[in-house]
């Protein structure tokens, strides 16, 4: 058996008010690719950030092992000295920058004071050559594509000196032949003994490159899966250990669903991305939503699931629409504009609730009246008596938890704050609501009142979307589930009919087409 | 727990009230130091006569700062172009309302097309009003031809606050006779003004107790009759000197009109809205871009009234007039406590902020510092304000 080069025992990570990790192990011997798997919010990277250091030291309980040493990180640097190099998810390079400045960013050759540009250069190439990159570290990093990015990305961290690399979904936004050359790149790796730690959503890829799996749900590791059996791993196994989880009682039963006419309807709803216009970021997309219904859009992060609501929402997102919107059965000419798509009544409740949603630094009053000031003013004056009582109408019928309307959102828990973002779009008055993550980042019991909130709305005659990458939630709280991949509908199943491995299945198969 | 409590609330109250402590720390300093003079009469009277033009450039520029922190450095040219114009027309023997409605015209189109490039074409804020800051300094010069051109309309002077009779008139000793002193008619006023002032704080403790907000009565009592003693010191002094200057009547009504903008309309919960979360904002359905607009074309129109009061005290322009007046009204904004982030920031911070720059200027001349000294202790209560802004801000988060 070979030596064990990382050993991560007992890892406990708190935030406030949520257990991000509890009592993880994790043990990667050297040279071999370790695959790290779990739903969104299982606490992966999570993981990945003690390892590296971004959480340093104290901020969480348990040891890192690494070459039998225990180690004490207080910053990304002091992990990097010892060769583990994490490349990020999202791409950390300078867009303006040439590859050769953008890999010794903060690693300069030469001297603090004068940086030797020839040896930067000259080395820049000599590890570009080994990630199979022909351009030259002169080219600006902005002139070359995601999947040549993704290349410079590991060629940095090779630059650094990595003997452990983690790769956090590096395959997420490449196409299938980048995404191969990746992983045959990685395999070429291991061969000379590097030792790398993959989290991927992508399972092919996973049995394709890894040879031990570890699944993490929920915070917790479940299991450490072999790969070199006499045969491959196969897909439904992971999954279920990804998924396995107890369903009893954690949605609040429907009472009275009454599904009446179609309320909206997207046909072949195509949206470019913005930055980069010749990508579609949601693909020739048709759904609809009945009156009373609540429709769950499941898929992966990155699959266009956000792009799509925000599209429909007065084009907040996005560039180059193409497709028919219908309300009530009429087509809508939307223009791009928040506003108009507010008085068409829809309303869109965002997943980043901190930075598109609300206004920390206002009271609770200010946050849920600002969609809807102009029905609480005359003349431009506000009645700031009726909007006081309009917040606590509001508060009082989610039963958020605060001393006062006027307590600054940003002291809230993150429960509550979701709920004075669903005050918010509430008191819009909206027939159509785009829920983007309702529950994200919120504990188990502030969870359950969400879904009461948008059984009630529902129950109302609202046409509720729900998107969530949880599926447990998608199951249990939808009336017709649609599902998402790299920007296409590829599924539509009726709630009884889903399973959690039906549509698991459905997104793998969706995915090895493309 | 008890005592914790008492702690943070200690706490709070220093925080919520460090300028206004600074603030009388300063004067009481001032007053000793000079023995008492710059609680005289006259000295509070040139305090508000000399500082005027700080209220309505600080009452507009809050709006900018609010909007993200956005300032405009055009200001100071601004001023000085639009009194340049109206001087130029008086000479040339126009109607003096004429030349009024021209200078205000004038700066609210130069705010209309300074926040055009700004909200429109997204210009950064700081480049668009520093170009502007060169621009009409170097327009006045040419409007001016380099001299300087005199106001000789009495009735000019006097309705904005320069020259020596710029003071309301003692309406109530000419109807009834009487002569002597104190000026009555101020001494009306002032004492109206604190009524209305005392009513509108117990229909607010009314209406508090209605919604069953838990807000500390005993502090509103406090600052209420904190203000109204100090409300009625400044007016018995001005009634006993030469009643009140017409230009507080144009600070008090740009004061109370921004008060009223910032609190209780929509335009004014959006320029929080924009500086607090600009995304969040334009997702809610706000149109961002007019917001940035409104500030901007406010502070120009607010530039232009700067204008008719500068020239009104100086009785005249000559072209290097209004040069750094844009720092004062920052400088205010952010002693008073606006945010250079955006978001947060008062009306009364901002009088607070002039107030203290106001009284630290005059103390200064009182005492004989050296102007250069002068220069760098206002630098410094500047950036003391702002420290404590971001600090206060970190121990939050």
């Amino acid at each position: 058996m070979a030596k064990i080069l990382l050993e991560m025992k007992n890892i406990t990570k708190t935030f406030p008010g949520v257990k991000a990790l509890d009592n993880v192990n994790l043990q990667v011997e050297e040279g071999e690719i370790h695959a790290l798997v779990g739903e969104n919010g299982a606490g992966k990277s999570t993981l990945m950030n003690v390892l590296s250091g971004i959480y340093p030291y104290g901020t969480y309980e348990g040891d890192i092992v690494y070459n039998g040493q225990v180690c004490k990180f207080s910053n990304i640097k002091d992990s990097e000295k010892l060769g583990i190099v994490i490349i990020h998810q999202e791409l950390a390079l300078v867009p303006e920058m040439t590859i050769g400045e953008n890999m010794y960013l903060g690693n300069e050759r030469g001297s603090k004071f004068a940086i030797d540009w020839n040896t930067t250069y000259a080395e820049a190439d000599k590890y570009l050559k080994m990630v199979g990159l022909q351009e030259s570290s002169k080219v600006q990093v902005k002139t070359i594509g995601t999947g040549k990015q993704q290349l410079v990305e590991i060629a940095k961290a090779l630059a650094k000196q990595a003997k452990l690399l983690i790769l956090d979904e590096p395959t997420s936004s490449l196409n299938e032949e980048d995404s191969r050359a990746l992983l045959d790149l990685m395999l070429g790796f291991k061969k000379q003994g590097m030792t790398m730690i993959i989290i991927t959503h992508k399972l092919n890829e996973v049995a394709y490159v890894a040879d031990k799996i570890t699944v993490i749900r929920d915070g917790t590791t479940i299991e450490t899966i072999d790969n070199h059996g006499p045969e491959p791993v196969s897909e439904e196994r992971i999954i279920k250990g990804m998924v396995g989880r107890e369903m009893t009682n954690r949605f609040p039963p429907r009472q009275n669903v009454k599904i009446g006419d179609v309320m909206m309807e997207v046909d072949h709803w195509t949206v470019h991305h913005p930055l980069y216009p010749e990508r579609k970021v949601v693909d020739d997309v048709s759904m609809y939503v009945r009156k009373g219904e609540v429709v769950g859009i499941y898929g992966l992060m990155g699959a266009g699931r956000t792009e799509l609501a925000m599209s429909i929402f007065g084009q907040s997102y996005g560039v180059n629409f193409s497709g028919e919107l219908k309300i009530d059965g009429k087509p809508v000419k939307m223009k791009k504009s928040v506003t108009d798509a507010i008085k068409h009544k829809i309303a869109y409740v965002t997943e980043d609730r901190k930075g598109n949603g609300l206004i920390l630094s206002q009271s609770i009053k200010v946050n849920t009246s600002l969609a809807n000031l102009s029905s609480l003013a005359s003349m431009g004056v506000i009645d700031q008596d009726k909007e006081y009582a309009v917040a606590e109408e509001y508060r009082d019928k989610l039963k958020t938890k605060t001393p006062t309307v006027e307590q600054l959102v940003g002291n809230l828990s993150g429960g509550n704050q979701q709920k004075v973002l669903l005050a918010k779009w509430m008191f819009a008055e909206p027939d159509i609501m785009l829920l983007d993550e309702p529950t994200r980042g919120i504990d188990v019991g502030a969870k359950y009142e969400i879904y009461c909130i948008i059984n009630d709305l529902a129950k109302a005659g609202k046409s509720v979307v729900m998107i969530s990458s949880e599926l447990p939630e998608v199951l249990g709280m939808s009336d017709r589930i649609y599902i998402m991949n790299e920007g296409k509908m590829v599924g539509e199943m009726k709630a009884e009919d889903a399973t959690q491995e039906n549509i698991m299945a459905l997104i793998l198969q969706s995915g090895r087409g493309a | 727990m008890t005592m914790s409590e008492r702690k943070i609330s200690v706490g709070a109250f220093f925080q919520k009230y460090t300028m206004v402590i600074a603030l009388v720390v300063v004067v009481v300093f001032f007053a000793i130091a000079t023995g008492g003079g710059s609680l005289k009469p006259g000295s509070i009277n040139n305090l508000i006569s000399q500082n005027g033009y700080v209220f309505v450039l600080a009452a507009g520029m809050l709006c900018c700062i609010l909007t993200g922190g956005n300032i405009d450095l055009s200001v100071g040219s601004v001023v000085c172009f639009t009194a340049s114009i109206g001087c130029v027309m008086m000479d040339r023997g126009a109607n003096m309302w004429l030349a009024v409605l021209a200078m205000l015209a004038i700066g609210l189109a130069i705010g209309v097309f300074q926040g055009f490039w700004i909200a429109k074409i997204r210009v950064p804020a700081f480049i668009a009003t520093l170009s502007g800051m060169y621009a009409f300094r170097g327009l006045s010069n040419v409007v001016l031809q380099g001299y300087r051109v005199d106001i000789s309309d009495e009735k000019f002077l006097f309705l904005f606050g320069g020259g020596r009779d710029c003071y309301i008139p003692d309406y109530i000793r000419q109807w009834t006779g009487a002569e002597g002193k104190p000026n009555l008619t101020c001494l009306a006023i002032g004492i109206i003004a604190i009524v209305i002032y005392v009513l509108m704080t117990i229909r607010k403790i009314h209406v508090q107790k209605k919604l069953n907000l838990h807000q500390s009565i005993l502090g509103q009592v406090i600052t209420t009759a904190a203000i109204s003693a100090v409300v009625f010191f400044v007016t018995w002094q001005m009634a006993s000197f030469r009643g009140l200057p017409t230009v507080l009547v144009w600070i008090a009504l740009v004061l109370g009109i921004y008060q009223y903008i910032t609190t209780k309309t929509a335009m004014g919960r959006h320029l929080y809205a924009v500086g607090g979360n600009e995304k969040a904002t334009a997702l809610s359905g706000v149109k961002t871009r007019n917001v940035y607009w409104f500030a901007y074309a406010s502070i120009g129109l607010m530039a232009g009234l700067a204008g008719i009061l500068t020239a009104a005290r100086a009785k005249g322009i000559d072209p290097t007039y209004g040069e750094g007046y844009e720092m004062d009204a920052i400088a205010s904004c952010f002693i008073g406590g606006a945010s250079a982030y955006g978001g947060t920031g008062k009306v009364s911070g901002m009088i607070i902020g002039a107030v203290l720059m106001g009284v630290i200027n005059q103390g200064m001349n009182m005492v004989g510092v050296d102007s250069n000294l002068q220069r760098v202790v206002k630098g410094l209560v500047l950036l003391a304000a702002v420290i404590f802004d971001v600090m206060s801000k970190r121990q939050k988060r």
